[in-house]
Formats: structure tokens, C-alpha cells, sequence
């Protein structure tokens, strides 16, 4: 190991940790009732949305799905403006119409949540095509989950990227649970990666709690993207921290899987080695977890501060003009 | 300006190129549509913009309908396809919950500038999976335009005007129309998104019809004309966003109204026609609202049935009769009784 992964780690945790302390004080925002609607949480899964957009440009495009704050975070949006999109503020990275499950910045190509499962995944497709008709080297990575694997737009996308060889990086992030039922009772298949195998993907399986070997692989799929080449797909194994949305009883849970997990935390892991190899010492860990307690906390008076939207604002955004 | 003779299909195929030469971001997907489509919609395309701009797609109407709106989303014009308007349903999460919203969703940072063609329409024997009318589905949808050519000269303008909208627009064409003959301008005019045409004035009696019903709107306003009857025919073109302002002068000034569509009556768009005159006009109905349309059965194949099945000029001139003769239909109520 050199040191030249110390930027990198730094930059991850950096990421990671805005993405950590945003998610635990909506769940908190969520319980006092100040975020609305169906909240889906990232927590413990934060390396991949850190590591992979960590890596990619503005004029990179992104889809992601219903589980989508740590995405839209790491991507460049700014902190406060999806606060407020949660709160339902006009202040919102979506005027407070979109809403957790809907976010979007196109300033930063983070073209957008949805809360369909797999609805995205085409998409991800068009814009992919775009960039090559352009002759840009831009790249579109879609974030999805193993649950979208079985949804028809998963496979009718799939073979459309291949066949048409589009420069697009699926990144599933695999956390064994589709909502509630476990991944074995949804698809007999185990590997993600293995159901595109005959399609001739560039494929990888690798530990999604290991924030810098996910960003070792995406960045050679990057490097193809960037050639013109694709489609691939990086399958991440991950585990979901907190219940399917905020509030879900979460009875299906193995407690043996959540234990092991707790220790695989990719946040407490990833400190732990930078402070270990020597890319960072305590005071500096500190600091960084710490700008990223007062960043959120700054971002809840900003949305507090932004007003609810003018009731006149549905009918103007029903058509563009 | 000069007229040419030309079928409704040819007058789409010949929008979309006229598009393609204009503005390199318009692009073509759909099944078939570089070898020209079954009913030659796309014919000439692929030959004259290449295959990277005219894409033949698998038969995958959803991710089909998702890689538009990404590609429209990323600043292309995209053009898709959908063979026959019954495989819409395929594709309807992509444009219900993704097209349609996704300016909305996002505050208005998104736009999806995409018309999606289509085509729909019985009269063919091709069944009760090849035949539907579904329009009024997407009327339904905030976010989403709905424009339904009656005509060669119409499809080539509203086509332009759809692919130069920022929305998303749906396209539905009339599979019985592609071989009719028209004379059209040599350069035709884009026809504005929600203007409806008076095609014939009058002032007895309102005839509003859409698509292929259109010519038959016309055919019973002839028959009417025959009895001394001067109907008004009127094609509102767009059904989403609606002139109700063109058609509820008519009406008001008429007094009485058919409306016709080939799709089944019950759900139908001409109820929500029927709603909004009955709204502009009211204090004016001398009679009922009469609506046209099909039985509410699946559309089906033997000709004996299907011939029953399609609504036409008869059904119109029919329903015109009832609301022109309804003062005599109508038992004046006894002076005791009220």
C-alpha cells in the first residue's frame, strides 16, 4: 500500500461521513415528523456512493433508485438542498415536490431518483446513447438494487447495453433483502453479476464494505467508459443497516447477518486503516467527522429557515414551457 | 403554395425526415423502424440518416420507451415508436411514471422533449390485441400531451410541433388512415398543440369527432345537409391540452352537440369532452349531449362483428337525430303533475 491512497481515503471518508451523519439525523427528523413520506436510509452502505461518484465528472450522468440520498450527496449536491427537498421546502433541490424518493440535480448529472424499482435502469440507457452521439466520453453509472434484478426493465436493459455496446456502469448494490424478503426467496440465482454473464459484460463482484476496493474496481470500469466501451457491471455486496423505509418493523431481519455486518461497517473500517497506515491521524478523523456534524446541522436551520412552497407551484411545473 | 398528393403515412415518414434534416439531435427507435415499419412510417429513414440516428430496438416496449426519455433528458429528440398503441401497456410505467413527471418531479430542472408514435384503431380484423383505441389512458396523465391526426396535412404539422415541444408528446395515429390520399402543402406549416379545426360551419347542431371518426363527422354532416340540416364539424386534434374554447363557442352557438370517437364510449375522452361543453355551455343546450362510440366489448375479429363493432358516419347521423328531434321526443309534462 502507498501512500497515494491517503487522498484517496481521506476523500472517501469525507463522503462517507457527510452521508453517515446526514442519514442518522433524518431518521431522527423522520421520527419528529420533520422529513416526509417513505424514507429509505443507506446507512452501512455509504462506500459505494462515495467510491464510485467520487470518481466521476459533472458531465457524468447518474440514476439511482428509491435509496438515493448518499448517491445525490456524493454526486455534489449540496447537503442543504436535500434537506430541504426532504423537509418539502422551497428551498428544495426540487422545489419540495420531489421529495426523498425523487431527487434530482442536473447541475451536477445526478438526473435522478425514482421510486419505481428498476424504473430508472433504461434510462440510464438513453443517456448513455446521448454521450455517444455527442462523442463525449462521458459515462452514466445506474445504482440499483438486487431487488430491481428481477423487474422485466432490468433484463430488457441489459441486453439493449450490450447490444448496443452503450458506455453504461449498472452498479448494484447487493444487500441481500428485496424490501422484505431475502434475496433467496425472490431469485434462485445467488450472484448478481452472473445473471448478465451471457450478454458478455466486463462484470465484478466485490465487498461493498470495503470502500477502496469498490473504488478500484468502478475506476476500471470507469477507464473502459471513458473509452467508448460497455456496458459493465460492478455488483457490491452491502447490508442494510435500517429497515426498508423508516419504520418498518423489520421482523424479517437475521440477527447473525446484523452482527456480523455491525463489524463489517465500511465508515468504521475505512477509518480504522487510514488510522492504522498512517493517512490520517486522530485529530484529523475527529475533524472530519465533526464538519460533517455541523454541515447537517447547518443544512436543518437552512431548511427550517426555507419556506413551504407557494401553492401555486404544481400547476406551473406540470409542462416545460 | 403549391399542393402534392400524398398519404397520411407518407406525410408522417416525410415529417420526421424534414425533422432529422433540421436538427441532428431527432433520432428514430422503435422495432422495425429502420427497415421501415409495417406500415412504412420510417420508410427512408435509416437509407438517408444512418443507423445511428434510426434504431431498430428489440421488442422491449419498456426500456425502449425508458432509453427515449433518457436520451430526451440528455438532449436528444427522440422519436419512438410504438408499433400498435395495445403495447403501450408495456411501456406505461416509463411514460406514466417517468415521462410524465419527471420535469415535475425534479422542480423543473428536467425536461423530456420525446413524442412517442403510435397507432391504434380497429377495422382490420387484426383482433382485440391489434385494434384498441386507448387515448384516453394518457389524458388522464398530468405531464404527458396527446395529439390525434385526422389527416395527411395535420400529422405532418402536428409532428413537427411535437418533436419541437419540450414535453412529452403522444403521437396516435389511425392504422385505417395510412393509405388515404390528401393534397398537402409542398411545405407544410406546423399545426400548433392544442388549436382544434373547424372543418365544416354550421349552426344547427355540433359534431365533434376525433381521428378516423373525423371523416365520418363529415360523411353524416353531408347526409344532415342532405335533410336541410347545417352541422358544424369539429376535430379538436389535441385532446391534451383540449380547445374547449373553439368547441364550447360552437356549441353554445349550436346548442347541441354530438361527440364521436371509435374508442369504447364508457371512459372514453368524449366524456371528459361532454363534461367541459356541458360546463361552457349549459345556459345554450337545447338537448342532451350525445356521444358516439364503441360497444363495451373487446374489438373482435370475424368482419360480420367487426363491421357492427366500428362506430361510423351512420351512428353519428343517428345520435344528431335524437338530439335535433329531442323537443318532440320528450312527453311535455302534464300541468296537474308539476
Amino acid at each position: 500500500m502507498t501512500d497515494a491512497r491517503a487522498p484517496i481515503a481521506t476523500g472517501l471518508l469525507r463522503t462517507m461521513w457527510r452521508i453517515r451523519c446526514f442519514e442518522e439525523r433524518v431518521a431522527k427528523l423522520k421520527r419528529s415528523m420533520q422529513v416526509h413520506g417513505l424514507i429509505h436510509l443507506s446507512i452501512g452502505g455509504e462506500g459505494v456512493a462515495a467510491a464510485v461518484c467520487g470518481q466521476l465528472r459533472d458531465d457524468d450522468v447518474v440514476y439511482s433508485g428509491h435509496r438515493a440520498h448518499g448517491h445525490a450527496l456524493a454526486k455534489g449536491a449540496a447537503c442543504e438542498r436535500v434537506m430541504a427537498e426532504l423537509m418539502g421546502r422551497a428551498d428544495g433541490l426540487c422545489q419540495g415536490v420531489g421529495g426523498s424518493m425523487h431527487l434530482v440535480d442536473a447541475e451536477h448529472g445526478f438526473l435522478g431518483a425514482t421510486g419505481v424499482v428498476g424504473g430508472n435502469l433504461p434510462l440510464a440507457l438513453g443517456s448513455a446513447l446521448a454521450a455517444r452521439l455527442r462523442g463525449t466520453d462521458a459515462v452514466t453509472v445506474s445504482f440499483f438494487g438486487d431487488g430491481a434484478v428481477q423487474a422485466g426493465h432490468f433484463h430488457e436493459s441489459v441486453n439493449l447495453a450490450a447490444l448496443w455496446r452503450l458506455p453504461v456502469i449498472f452498479v448494484c448494490e447487493n444487500n441481500g433483502l428485496a424490501e422484505f424478503t431475502s434475496r433467496a426467496e425472490h431469485s434462485p440465482v445467488d450472484s448478481v453479476s452472473d445473471v448478465v454473464a451471457p450478454y458478455g459484460f466486463e462484470r465484478a463482484t466485490v465487498d461493498g464494505s470495503d470502500a477502496l476496493d469498490v473504488w478500484e474496481a468502478f475506476g476500471a470500469f470507469l477507464r473502459l467508459g471513458r473509452e467508448g466501451r460497455g456496458p459493465m457491471l460492478l455488483e457490491c455486496l452491502t447490508h442494510r443497516r435500517r429497515g426498508h423505509y423508516e419504520g418498518d418493523a423489520q421482523e424479517y431481519r437475521d440477527a447473525e447477518a446484523d452482527a456480523v455486518w455491525q463489524r463489517l461497517d465500511p465508515l468504521a473500517a475505512l477509518q480504522q486503516r487510514a488510522l492504522s497506515e498512517g493517512w490520517l491521524d486522530e485529530a484529523g478523523a475527529a475533524a472530519i467527522e465533526s464538519g460533517a456534524r455541523d454541515e447537517v446541522e447547518a443544512a436543518v436551520e437552512f431548511a427550517r429557515a426555507s419556506p413551504f412552497p407557494d401553492l401555486g407551484l404544481p400547476a406551473r411545473l406540470v409542462y416545460a414551457a | 403554395m403549391s399542393k402534392v398528393e400524398t398519404t397520411f403515412v407518407k406525410a408522417v415518414a416525410d415529417a420526421l425526415a424534414r425533422a432529422m434534416r433540421a436538427d441532428e439531435r431527432v433520432i428514430v427507435l422503435g422495432e422495425d423502424v429502420a427497415e421501415g415499419g409495417p406500415y412504412l412510417a420510417t420508410v427512408g429513414l435509416s437509407e438517408e440518416f444512418g443507423r445511428d440516428r434510426v434504431r431498430n430496438t428489440p421488442i422491449s416496449e419498456g426500456a425502449v420507451c425508458g432509453v427515449a426519455i433518457g436520451a430526451a433528458q440528455s438532449g436528444l429528440r427522440p422519436v419512438v415508436e410504438i408499433m400498435f398503441i395495445d403495447f403501450l401497456t408495456l411501456a406505461l410505467d416509463q411514460l406514466v411514471n417517468q415521462a410524465a413527471k419527471a420535469h415535475f418531479m425534479s422542480g423543473g430542472q428536467l425536461a423530456v422533449p420525446l413524442v412517442l408514435r403510435t397507432q391504434g384503431g380497429a377495422g382490420q380484423r387484426s383482433g382485440a390485441q391489434h385494434s384498441q383505441s386507448l387515448e384516453a389512458w394518457l389524458t388522464h396523465i398530468p405531464g404527458l400531451k396527446v395529439v390525434m391526426p385526422s389527416c395527411a396535412a395535420d400529422a405532418a404539422g402536428l409532428m413537427t410541433a411535437a418533436i419541437a415541444d419540450p414535453n412529452p408528446v403522444v403521437f396516435v395515429e389511425n392504422k385505417t388512415l395510412y393509405f388515404r390520399r390528401w393534397l398537402v402543402d409542398t411545405e407544410p406549416e406546423p399545426v400548433p398543440i392544442g388549436r382544434a379545426r373547424i372543418l365544416r360551419a354550421g349552426n344547427a347542431i355540433t359534431l365533434i369527432a376525433t381521428s378516423r371518426m373525423v371523416g365520418d363527422a363529415l360523411e353524416a354532416a353531408q347526409r344532415l345537409a342532405e335533410d336541410g340540416i347545417d352541422a358544424e364539424v369539429i376535430d379538436p386534434r389535441t385532446l391534451v391540452p383540449l380547445d374547449i374554447e373553439t368547441i364550447g363557442e360552437s356549441v353554445r352557438r349550436t346548442g347541441r352537440a354530438v361527440i364521436a370517437h371509435e374508442a369504447v364510449t364508457a371512459g372514453g375522452f368524449g366524456a371528459e369532452i361532454l363534461a367541459q361543453v356541458q360546463e361552457a355551455a349549459f345556459d345554450c343546450l337545447e338537448a342532451p349531449l350525445q356521444r358516439v362510440g364503441a360497444p363495451f366489448t373487446p374489438v373482435p375479429v370475424s368482419p360480420a362483428l367487426e363491421d357492427a363493432y366500428r362506430p361510423g358516419a351512420q351512428e353519428i347521423h343517428n345520435a344528431a337525430r335524437v338530439a335535433l328531434e329531442w323537443d318532440e321526443v320528450v312527453t311535455p309534462v302534464p300541468e296537474q303533475a308539476r
